[in-house]
Parts: structure tokens; C-alpha cells; sequence
């Protein structure tokens, strides 16, 4: 049996963020917006039970919001990435080691806790977080890192287990991956999915028990690793051929030409977060992001106008809020006005398996506080670039007044602090 | 017997030889190099579970703190009665000193005139006040 691996969820992280410090939000459907106010990207649970999906752009749920009074907010990056850093002081106690996945979920490393009722280990972390932060998580234990995600996703599912899901215990895990739909597994993407069920192959118990020679007909390599990580075999155990590294791209016209660069934000944004979500399905990270977009080019009497920016990403990575942040940075320098663009588009090639990639954890060795140290400066880097945009110039300022809801930075700045009444 | 001896022999001198000091980095003084004294540092122990706020209004002026200070708001120390605490009430943030009378915690304020709280399921105590900040002109 290896290690039991942790993973801890923020349960609808930027909301609950928000809702530390403004307590009106509480109880009531919360929706924050990506950076240029286009689409939802978190929800509080009573605006998930108000049929608010990920991503709906906002201009599609005005109706939505208005008849049910959801609660609007412009996203505060600086404040999710303070309370991170918080979030994870609170966990490292409890760890041998971690891996910070996302801004919300961090792989915890429960080797040498083995003694302990790991349960209960997980609540008493559970509980710090809470006690420090105000900010509720789930928690996961398995084998492996894909049993974790998974077990995760039954302890937010199920009530019955209370925050912890431990799928160390074979009746447990039998029970729950029964009731697991495969195309909701950490790694099969919807393509994936439907090979499987032509196969009869619809649960997570299902897949386990799949033939290794079946899945490497129907899949990649992925899919191969994905079966041994549910049989409860850590996948960096596993033999595996170099990954193909061929690229992806999200593009799409336009109906009407974009003139303004707030519009064309808002779909890369989409685009960006799209592609995560296509990296994250495969397990793949990315090292190189292209960022383009262009005028018609058969409307030749039209002022043309075609560009194109490519970033190269480290580390590595398939987190949408970072492949946003560099694709913003991408249409921020490429962007012209003046023109009619009825094309965009986000490719992503350097493509590597997520486990793969240089700077991985769980590792031997003392560079354990500089790894920590990278994946926060990310974060605050990354944090940075949005909250740091000069108001030099004439489309920033616009966009700026656009985030006219994000809360102050109730963590970061002396004059934004929140103020507690004496009166 | 026993003979008073001087600190001197206690406290030999130590070889210069001993203290390497890296070439190009003159600096004699590298054993007595100190930090500069960082008051953040001292005010906040505990940073991840540590939330600065400003005061909006007199009532605890008689605990010393007055509108406009800085406090230092700490989720890591648990309240006990006679800490001055950060509460939610019916979802408001105010700023009291806990008490405790009779087998009740009631939220008591420091100044003439303003109402004291009971503490029931409207309140909420969010974190302990363990630090002050507050600049002149």
C-alpha cells in the first residue's frame, strides 16, 4: 500500500473569500465574475442551485440575476491570493509535504501520519483552515492522487461523510466509485468518455476493472495510468512512453467584428479557461501559449490587422487562472484599436503530463520551502500582473471601471482594510 | 578553597583565525549584524491566521482605542472573557470587550452610552484583538 495522498478542496473558493469579510454575502446566491466581468467563474451554492454554471457569461443570466438577487462580484486576485497563502500555512503542519494544485486545492502528503486516525487528522486540518482562514474545505484521502480527487468529489457530494472522504478502506472506495461517473474523473475528457460508455464502461469501478490492453485501444497512455492510479497504484509507478506533444487550440469567429478590447478579453478569457479545462481533462500541463486574433481577412477594403503574442509559461501548467492571466498579458501588448476583429484564438503546444513536468513534488530533498516559495510568487505574480495594470492609457482605465463591484483588498493594503464598528 | 576568579579566564579571547570572512565581503562587524527592528514583525506573531482592521468609532475608547487606529485581529487565539474581540452582529463587525457574568458572555463596550450585547446565536466572535497600531500627524 503507498502513502495516503490528501486532497483539500476550498469549497467555491472566491466566494468564500469574499464572504470573509463581507458578511452579507453570506447565505445568499454569490456569483464573482472573471477579470473583465464577462463570465461567472465561481458560485456561491445557492447560485450553483439556482442552475448558474461555469462560465455562463454574464450577459446570458442578467434575467437570472435580477429575478433571484444573486449577489455580483468583479474578481479580487490579490485577495484570493493573499488568503492562499493562508490556506496553506494552515495545512502545512499537517503535512510531510504538499503540492499546491490550483489556487484552491492542494495535494497533502500524509506519510508518517499513517499511525494516526487520518480521519481525524483530516478534520483537525480541516478545522484550522477554518479557524484561520473562515474558508470551508473538503478533504480526500486515497492511495493515489487520482483516488484523492475523486474521493474529494464524493466528500463535497455526499453529506453522509462530512467534509472527509478516506477511500483507504476498500468498501468505501467500492461504494463510491460504483456511484462515480467515469467522464467525471480527474483526467477523461468527454471524448474519452463516450469511447468508454460504447463499451459499457460508465462508473469509476467499472474502469479500474478494464482490461490494461482494452484501454491502450481506446486511449492514450492516460488512460492506462488513470486505470492503475484507481487500482491504487501511484501512476509515477507506472512504466510510460514519452507523451505526445502536439498541440491544442480554442479558437472561434466572431459574428460582429470586436472593436473594443474589452470584448475581446472576454472571450479569450473563455478561450484560456477552455483550454485548461482541455489540458486538465487530458493531465497534461503547458509550456507555450499563443495568443492571436485578426480582421477579415477576404474583406480586404477594410483596415487589416492581424497579431499574434507567444508567452512561454513556467512553470508549466494547465490552471486556467494562469493561462488567463498570460493570455491577458498577450492581447494586452497585441491589441490596436481601431480595427474589426472577427477572429481569435488560444494554442497551446510544449505539452507535457502533469506529472511529468520539472518541478514536481512529493520529492526528497531541502528545496521543499523554495518550491513553496516559486508556487506563491506565481501566485502573487500572476496576482499581480492583474491588479497592477497602469491607468496610462485610455482603454485600461475603462476596463478598471468595469471591475466596478470587486471588493476592496482586505488583506493587502493599509487603506483597504475592513473597518469594524465602535459605534 | 574557593577563590573568586576573574571573568577574563572565564572568557578567553578567540583567535582571530577563527571567524572566516568571506573574500570581498569586508565586513568586520558580520557577528554583530542584526536585523533592523521589524515592528509588523512583533505586532502580527502569527500572519496566516492574522487580519488588520480599522476602527470606526469611540465606543472602546476606554480600553485606548479610538476611531481610526489599526487593530490586529488574530483567528489563532481563542477567546477568553476579558480579551477584546471582533464580533459579528446579525452579520455586522464590531469591535467589544468580552465578558463573562453569570454563565453569560455579553460583548461589553468601553465608553459612555453604548449598549451592551448578549452573546447568542446572532454573534459571532471572529477574532481576538492582540495588537494596536496607530500613527501621529
Amino acid at each position: 500500500m503507498s502513502a495516503p495522498v490528501a486532497l483539500i478542496d476550498c469549497n467555491n473558493y472566491y466566494v468564500s473569500c469574499e464572504r470573509a469579510f463581507d458578511a452579507s454575502l453570506t447565505g445568499v446566491p454569490v456569483i464573482v465574475l472573471s477579470n473583465n466581468d464577462g463570465c461567472a467563474i465561481a458560485r456561491s451554492a445557492e447560485a450553483k442551485a439556482l442552475g448558474i454554471r461555469m462560465g455562463d457569461p454574464v450577459h446570458l443570466i442578467r434575467d437570472k440575476i435580477r429575478a433571484h438577487g444573486i449577489r455580483v462580484l468583479s474578481s479580487n486576485y490579490a485577495l484570493y491570493g493573499d488568503m492562499q497563502r493562508r490556506v496553506v500555512a494552515a495545512i502545512e503542519p499537517f503535512a510531510r509535504d504538499f503540492e499546491i494544485y490550483s489556487i484552491d486545492e492542494t495535494f497533502v502528503d500524509f506519510a508518517g501520519f499513517e499511525h494516526l486516525d487520518l480521519v481525524h487528522h483530516a478534520r483537525a486540518m480541516r478545522d484550522q483552515v477554518l479557524q484561520w482562514t473562515t474558508i470551508p474545505t473538503c478533504v480526500g484521502i486515497a492511495p493515489t492522487k487520482t483516488l484523492a480527487k475523486l474521493a474529494n468529489a464524493a466528500a463535497k457530494k455526499n453529506p453522509l461523510f462530512d467534509g472527509v472522504a478516506d477511500l483507504r478502506d476498500e468498501a468505501i472506495r467500492q461504494w463510491v466509485l460504483d456511484r462515480f461517473a467515469v467522464g467525471d474523473i480527474w483526467g477523461v475528457g468527454s471524448a474519452t468518455a463516450r469511447k468508454l460508455e460504447a463499451f459499457g464502461i460508465s462508473t469509476a469501478s467499472q474502469l479500474r476493472d478494464m482490461a490494461l490492453k482494452q484501454a491502450r485501444g481506446i486511449g492514450t497512455v492516460v488512460l492506462e495510468r488513470l486505470i492503475a492510479e484507481l487500482r491504487g497504484v501511484p501512476a509515477a509507478a507506472v512504466e510510460t512512453v514519452e507523451p505526445q506533444r502536439k498541440g491544442m487550440a480554442v479558437t472561434r469567429s466572431f459574428g460582429t467584428p470586436v472593436t473594443d478590447i474589452d470584448q475581446l478579453m472576454g472571450a479569450v478569457t473563455q478561450y484560456a479557461m477552455r483550454a485548461g479545462e482541455k489540458l486538465r481533462q487530458h493531465g497534461l500541463v503547458a509550456g507555450r501559449m499563443t495568443v492571436f486574433f485578426h480582421t477579415n481577412r477576404h474583406k480586404q477594403d477594410r483596415p487589416q490587422y492581424s497579431a499574434s503574442r507567444t508567452l512561454s509559461i513556467q512553470p508549466m501548467s494547465n490552471d486556467g487562472l494562469m493561462l488567463l492571466a498570460y493570455a491577458r498579458r498577450g492581447v494586452e501588448s497585441a491589441w490596436r484599436d481601431g480595427y474589426g476583429i472577427t477572429k481569435a484564438g488560444v494554442m497551446l503546444d510544449d505539452l507535457m503530463e502533469a506529472d511529468r513536468r520539472p518541478r514536481t513534488l512529493f520529492e526528497e530533498g531541502s528545496e521543499r520551502r523554495d518550491r513553496l516559495m516559486l508556487a506563491l510568487d506565481d501566485v502573487n505574480g500572476r496576482f499581480g500582473k492583474f491588479t497592477a495594470v497602469p491607468a496610462s492609457q485610455g482603454f485600461k482605465r475603462e476596463w478598471r471601471a468595469r471591475a466596478g463591484t470587486k471588493s476592496p483588498n482586505y488583506t493587502t493594503r493599509i487603506a483597504e482594510v475592513p473597518a469594524v464598528k465602535a459605534k | 578553597m574557593l577563590e573568586p576568579i576573574s571573568l577574563d579566564l572565564l572568557m578567553p579571547d578567540l583567535p582571530m583565525l577563527l571567524v572566516s570572512t568571506p573574500a570581498g565581503f569586508p565586513s568586520p562587524a558580520a557577528d554583530d549584524m542584526e536585523e533592523p527592528i521589524n515592528l509588523a514583525d512583533w505586532l502580527v506573531e502569527h500572519p496566516a491566521a492574522t487580519y488588520i482592521m480599522r476602527v470606526d468609532g469611540h465606543s472602546m475608547t476606554g480600553a485606548g482605542i479610538t476611531h481610526g487606529d489599526l487593530i490586529i485581529v488574530s483567528r489563532a487565539k481563542k477567546p477568553a472573557p476579558g480579551d477584546i474581540v471582533v464580533a459579528l452582529v446579525h452579520g455586522d463587525r464590531t469591535l467589544k470587550r468580552l465578558k463573562r457574568r453569570e454563565g453569560r458572555y455579553w460583548l461589553v463596550p468601553e465608553a459612555e452610552g453604548y449598549p451592551e450585547t448578549i452573546v447568542d446565536e446572532h454573534v459571532e466572535i471572529w477574532g481576538v484583538v492582540v495588537g494596536l497600531a496607530r500613527k501621529y500627524g
